[in-house]
C-alpha cells in the first residue's frame, strides 16, 4: 500500500461508499463526490512531489499477486507519462462533479457514483504494468461511461451509448487474444518482465506474427483515439453524453488510445509499429484534415468540438508515429493540452446549453453582451484550442510538428494545414455564438458564470496559461519516459525481427 | 469386476448425495396429500434442507474418493464438483420459486419432487462411469425436466414446452443409446476406462464403428446441452416452460450434460481426440454463432436468454475443442459462472413476470432501474457478466477457456469465438438500455416488492458472480485438480 494505490482506490472506496448515500438526499451525493475526488486530487499531487525526476522508469510500483494459476499481478506504477495522465484525471473529476452541479436532477447519486467508478477505472488504466490488469481496467472504464452517456444524455443518447460500448468491445475483444497470445508466449502477464525478456532476446515474434499482433493492440487504441476511419463512434457519443461524460471522454477516455499505442504497442512491437508508420501516418493526417473540415461545418457546437477533437488527437498520433523524441514528447504533452483545453471547452458549452438548452450554433449569437465574463472563459479556451502561443496546446503543436518535421517534411506540411483550419473553425464559432446583438431569448436566460462555475473554470485557465508559458514543470518527466520508448524501438527492431534466424542477430550486435 | 450382492458401507457413502435427494423426493410426495394447500413454502423448505445435506454428503464422499459398485460410479474431484454444482444450482432454483409458485398458484409438492429427482440424475451423471449408469442418470433427469417443463397443464405454452422437450430429447437419448450400443458391440465392454483401454490398444476395434458411436453420442449429448445444430427445442421450451424451470434447464441439465460430455469425450473417446475434434470446432462455432445472432433480434426475454445459452454452449464446446486439462477445467470453471449468471437472470424475470407470466418481452423491463434499483443492480451484474466484462465470473471463464483453446493452437475459433462475443453485447446491453433509459412501463408499475427469498435469490447468485470475477483462483484451483483426477 502506498500513494499510488492509494490514489487508485480512493475513486473506488468513494464509489462504494456512494452506493449508501441515501436517495433522497441529491445534495449529499454530490457533496460526497465533491469531496472525495478533491480528497483524490490532493492525493495525487503528492505524486508529482514525490515523483522522482532524475529516474526514468517506473516508480511507486505495487506487485502483489492476484491471482495464481494463471500468474496474474496486481502490478501497478507510475511514469513520466502516467503521472500526468493519472493528474489528469484526478484534476478533471471536481470540475466535473462541479459542471454537473445543477445540470444533473435526476438519479443524482448513481450520477456521481459511476462518475467515480469511472476515475477508478481511468487511473488504473494509466498504472496497469500487468497486460491482464490492464485489460481489466481497459473495460471496467466502458460501464460506467456507457450508463453515463445513456442514462444522462441527450435524445439520441441510446443509439449513441451502445454504439460507443460496441466499437469499444469489438476492438478490445482483438487486444484479449493477443494478451493471451503474449501470455503463451512469454509465459507472464508482467509487462515489465516480457520487455525484459524482449531486450535479451529469450521472447522473439516472426514478423508476419509481430504484425498481426501489433494490429491486434493497435485496432483496439485507433479506435479509442479515435483514428480515422474508427472515428465514427465519436461525434455520437461526445454529442450526446452530459457535459460531464464528453468531458471525461474527450479529455482522458481518448487518451487511453494514445497512451496505449505509447506505453505498449511501440516498445512490444517495434518493428511492426516502424513498417506501418506510414500508413498510420497517412491515417492521423487524414483524421486532422477532415476533422477539421468537417468540424467547419458543424451547426451544433458539441459537434463541433468533437470533430475538433478527432483533429487534434491525429496530432498526437502523428507525433507518435514519427518515431523522434520531439515528436513523442509533443505527442504526450498534447495529450495533456488537448485534455485540458477541449475539456474547457465541453464544460463552456455546457454551461450555455443549461442556460439556453440548445447546442445550435445559430440559437445563440450576441452572448459576449449578455455574459462577458462566461464568453472571455470561452475564447481562452478557444485560443488554446487553436494554438495560440503562450497557450498550452501551441507547445505540443509546435513539437509535434517539429518532431514529423524531422522524419518526413511532407507529413508536417500536410498537417499544418488542421492548425490553419482549427483557426478557422473556432474563430468562426465564437464569432457566431458570441458576437452580434443578443436575441430575446439570449438576454432573457444566459446569465454570466456564479461561483461554482468560475471554481470549475479557473483552475482550467491557469492550467492553460501554465502549461503554455512554463512548460519544463511538465516536459521533463515526460521526455525521460518517452525516450525510453523511443530507444526501445530502436535498439530491439532488427534484434527481434531477426531472431528466428540465429546468424544474423550476431553479425547485428 | 463383478459387483458384490450387497453394497458396503463406502458404496452407501459415495452415494449417499443421490440416496438422500430421492429419498426427500420420496417423501415429498407422500407428504403432499397430506397438506391441505396447493402451495405451501414447507416443500421448499424440505427441498433446500434436502440439497444441503446433499451437497454436506457430497463433500463428505470427496474425502474418501474411489470407485463404487464394483466401478460403476466414480467419485473423484470431478464427479464431487459437478453434484456440488448440480446441487447448488437446485438451491438457487428453489429460493426464488417460493414466491413465483405462491403467485402463479402451483402445486409445490410435485414441483419440488420433481425437481430433486431430477438433481438426483443429474448427480448420478456426474459421478457414472459406466455408460448404463450414465443413461440412467440422463434419463432420471430428463424425464424429471419434461414433466417440469408442462408444469402448468392448463397454459398452452407450456404444454408445448413439454412436448418438444420430450419428442426431442427421447430422439436424442435414443441417439446417445445407440452409440452406448455401438461402443459395447466394438470394445466388449460399458465402463469408460475399459473403453478407452481398449481403443487405445493397438488392435483395437473397428475404427469406424468407434467414430460412428461417438458421433451417434455427441448427436445425444450435443441435444442435451443445446448445441446447435441440434438447439431447435431450447427457444420454445425456455419460453414456454415456467420461468424457474427455463432457470433450472438452463443450468442444471446442461452442467451435467456437460460433466459427461467432458467424461466420455477427454476419457473414453481420449484416444481418437484428432477425429472427433473437428466436429466440436464445427458446432461450436456454430452455436456461437447462431445463438447469438438469432438473440439479437429476439423479444422476449426468456427466448433470448435462450438463444444466449445456446451461443454458451458454444464457448463451452470450445474448450472441449481445445481437448485438454486447462480446457476441462476451464469448461467446468465456466459452467459455474454461468449457473450463477444465469439464474440470477431468470430469477429478475420470475419476479417481473407477474401472475400467469404475463411479463416477459425485454419491452417489459423498463423502467426497472427506477423501480427497484437493487433489482436493476443484480440484473446489471449477471448481464455484464454474460457479456464477460471484466471483474465478474463470466468474463474469467471466457478468459479460461479462450485462454486454453489458444493453448492448443485453436487460434481462429478463439478470433471467431471473441467476437461472437463482442456481437453478444449488443442484445444484453438492450436490457440494460430498456433498465435504465426509458421510464417505468406497465410491468415495473406492478412490480411487487422483494420477497426475503427472492432477494436472497438475487443477491446470492450476484456475490457469486462477483466472487469469481474477483478471486476465481479457488474455484479454478478445484476444477483444476478435478479434471486432472479425471483420467
Amino acid at each position: 500500500m502506498n500513494l499510488l494505490t492509494l490514489v487508485l482506490f480512493l475513486p473506488l472506496a468513494g464509489f462504494l461508499a456512494a452506493l449508501f448515500v441515501p436517495r433522497s438526499s441529491p445534495a449529499s451525493s454530490r457533496a460526497w463526490a465533491l469531496i472525495l475526488s478533491l480528497a483524490t486530487l490532493v492525493c495525487s499531487i503528492g505524486l508529482v512531489f514525490y515523483f522522482d525526476r532524475s529516474l526514468s522508469g517506473e516508480q511507486f510500483a505495487v506487485d502483489t499477486t492476484w491471482i495464481r494459476s494463471p500468474e496474474i499481478h496486481f502490478f501497478v506504477s507510475l511514469n513520466g507519462v502516467s503521472l500526468w495522465l493519472v493528474l489528469l484525471t484526478t484534476f478533471l473529476t471536481p470540475i466535473c462533479v462541479l459542471i454537473s452541479w445543477r445540470n444533473i436532477q435526476n438519479r443524482v447519486k448513481e450520477f456521481y457514483a459511476f462518475l467515480l467508478l469511472l476515475e477508478f477505472g481511468l487511473i488504473g488504466v494509466f498504472l496497469a504494468q500487468d497486460l491482464f490488469l490492464f485489460y481489466v481496467f481497459w473495460e471496467v472504464s466502458l460501464v460506467p461511461m456507457y450508463f453515463l452517456i445513456g442514462i444522462w444524455g441527450h435524445d439520441r443518447r441510446i443509439y449513441a451509448a451502445v454504439k460507443f460500448f460496441l466499437y469499444t468491445m469489438t476492438g478490445s475483444v482483438l487486444m484479449l487474444v493477443a494478451i493471451i497470445y503474449l501470455y503463451l508466449k512469454a509465459g507472464t502477464f508482467s509487462y515489465p518482465k516480457i520487455l525484459d525478456l524482449l531486450a535479451s532476446g529469450q521472447l522473439g515474434f516472426r514478423p508476419e506474427e509481430q504484425m498481426l499482433l501489433f494490429l491486434a493492440f493497435f485496432v483496439a487504441f485507433a479506435i479509442k483515439v479515435p483514428l480515422f476511419p474508427l472515428h465514427t463512434w465519436l461525434p455520437d457519443a461526445h454529442v450526446e453524453a452530459p457535459s460531464a461524460g464528453s468531458i471525461m471522454l474527450a479529455s482522458v477516455m481518448l487518451k487511453m488510445g494514445t497512451y496505449g499505442i505509447l506505453h505498449f504497442c511501440l516498445p512490444l512491437f517495434p518493428a511492426a509499429a516502424r513498417a506501418c508508420s506510414g500508413w498510420i501516418a497517412i491515417l492521423a493526417i487524414i483524421g486532422i484534415i477532415y476533422g477539421a473540415l468537417v468540424a467547419m461545418v458543424q451547426p451544433n457546437m458539441k459537434k463541433l468540438v468533437a470533430y475538433s477533437s478527432v483533429s487534434h488527437l491525429g496530432f498526437v498520433v502523428l507525433g507518435i508515429f514519427s518515431f523522434t523524441q520531439q515528436g513523442l514528447d509533443g505527442a504526450a504533452y498534447q495529450m495533456l493540452n488537448h485534455g485540458i483545453s477541449t475539456g474547457a471547452l465541453f464544460a463552456l458549452v455546457g454551461l450555455l446549453y443549461e442556460r439556453r438548452h440548445s447546442l445550435e450554433i445559430a440559437d445563440y449569437g450576441g452572448v459576449a453582451t449578455a455574459a462577458p465574463w462566461l464568453s472571455t472563459a470561452f475564447l481562452f479556451a478557444t485560443l488554446a484550442s487553436i494554438g495560440l502561443p503562450m497557450l498550452n496546446n501551441f507547445v505540443g503543436e509546435y513539437l509535434v510538428l517539429q518532431g514529423t518535421a524531422l522524419a518526413n517534411f511532407t507529413w508536417t506540411a500536410w498537417a499544418a494545414i488542421g492548425v490553419i483550419l482549427s483557426a478557422c473553425y473556432m474563430l468562426w464559432m465564437y464569432q457566431r455564438v458570441f458576437y452580434g446583438t443578443p436575441s430575446h431569448d439570449v438576454s432573457k436566460h444566459i446569465v454570466d458564470l456564479n461561483l461554482r462555475e468560475w471554481a470549475a473554470v479557473i483552475p482550467l485557465a491557469v492550467m492553460m496559461v501554465w502549461m503554455g508559458v512554463y512548460s519544463q514543470s511538465f516536459l521533463p518527466p515526460i521526455g525521460k519516459t518517452t525516450a525510453t520508448v523511443l530507444s526501445q524501438t530502436q535498439i530491439n527492431v532488427p534484434f527481434r525481427v531477426e531472431l528466428h534466424r540465429p546468424v544474423e542477430v550476431s553479425r547485428a550486435r | 469386476m463383478p459387483a458384490s450382492p450387497m453394497p458396503s458401507a463406502t458404496d452407501i457413502l459415495r452415494f449417499l448425495p443421490e440416496i438422500l435427494l430421492i429419498v426427500a423426493g420420496t417423501l415429498i410426495m407422500v407428504l403432499d396429500p397430506l397438506v391441505k394447500r396447493r402451495s405451501s413454502p414447507l416443500f421448499g423448505h424440505l427441498t433446500l434442507l434436502a440439497l444441503i445435506a446433499g451437497i454436506a454428503a457430497a463433500v463428505a464422499g470427496a474425502s474418501s474418493p474411489g470407485p463404487a459398485f464394483g466401478g460403476m460410479l466414480m467419485v473423484d474431484g470431478f464427479a464431487t464438483f459437478f453434484r456440488v454444482l448440480v446441487m447448488g444450482v437446485g438451491i438457487l432454483i428453489v429460493l426464488p420459486s417460493y414466491r413465483f409458485l405462491a403467485r402463479q398458484d402451483g402445486e409445490t409438492g410435485a414441483f419440488h419432487a420433481l425437481l430433486l429427482f431430477s438433481i438426483a440424475g443429474q448427480c448420478l451423471m456426474a459421478a457414472a462411469s459406466d455408460l448404463i449408469i450414465i443413461f440412467i442418470g440422463l434419463e432420471i433427469s430428463s424425464i424429471s425436466s419434461y414433466v417440469l417443463a408442462g408444469f402448468f397443464r392448463d397454459d398452452k405454452r407450456s404444454n408445448e414446452a413439454a412436448l418438444k422437450y420430450f419428442l426431442l430429447g427421447s430422439f436424442a437419448t435414443a441417439f446417445f443409446l445407440y452409440g452406448v450400443a455401438l461402443i459395447y458391440g466394438a470394445t466388449g465392454t460399458i465402463n469408460l476406462d475399459a473403453v478407452r483401454r481398449s481403443i487405445a490398444s493397438p488392435n483395437a476395434a473397428d475404427p469406424v464403428m468407434i467414430l460412428l458411436a461417438a458421433a451417434l453420442m455427441f448427436v445425444g449429448l450435443g441435444f442435451k446441452v443445446s448445441a446447435a445444430p441440434f438447439q431447435m427445442w431450447a427457444p420454445d421450451v425456455y419460453q414456454g416452460a415456467p420461468t424457474p424451470v427455463a432457470a433450472f434447464l438452463s443450468a442444471g441439465p446442461k452442467a451435467a450434460g456437460f460433466a459427461i460430455f467432458l467424461r466420455i469425450f477427454l476419457t473414453a473417446f481420449g484416444p481418437i481426440g484428432a477425429h472427433w475434434e473437428p466436429l466440436v470446432w464445427g458446432a461450436s462455432l456454430l452455436s456461437m454463432t447462431v445463438g447469438n445472432f438469432a438473440a439479437l433480434t429476439q423479444t422476449n426475454f426468456k427466448r433470448m436468454l435462450a438463444y444466449s445459452s445456446i451461443a454458451h454452449a458454444g464457448y463451452v464446446l470450445v474448450a472441449l475443442a481445445a481437448r485438454s486439462q486447462v480446457g476441462a477445467a476451464a469448461a467446468m470453471f465456466y459452467l459455474v459462472a454461468y449457473a450463477f449468471m444465469n439464474i440470477g437472470a431468470f430469477a429478475v424475470v420470475s419476479h417481473l413476470s407477474g401472475r400467469g407470466e404475463k411479463y416477459t418481452d425485454i419491452e417489459d423491463f423498463k423502467g426497472l432501474a427506477q423501480k427497484q434499483p437493487l433489482t436493476a443492480a443484480m440484473l446489471t451484474i449477471f448481464l455484464l457478466s454474460l457479456i464477460g466484462v471484466p471483474l465478474t465470473g463470466g468474463f474469467f471463464g471466457k478468459f479460461y477457456i479462450f485462454k486454453a483453446a489458444l493453448e492448443s493452437h485453436l487460434v481462429w475459433l478463439t478470433v471467431l469465438g471473441l467476437l461472437n462475443s463482442a456481437v453478444a453485447a449488443y442484445y444484453y446491453l438492450r436490457i440494460l438500455v430498456m433498465m435504465y433509459m426509458y421510464e417505468p412501463g406497465p410491468a415495473a408499475d406492478a412490480l411487487e416488492p422483494l420477497s426475503p427469498t427472492l432477494g436472497a435469490a438475487l443477491i446470492l447468485p450476484a456475490l457469486g458472480t462477483l466472487f469469481l470475477g474477483i478471486f476465481p483462483g479457488w474455484v479454478l484451483d478445484f476444477a483444476g485438480r478435478s479434471s486432472e483426477l479425471m483420467r
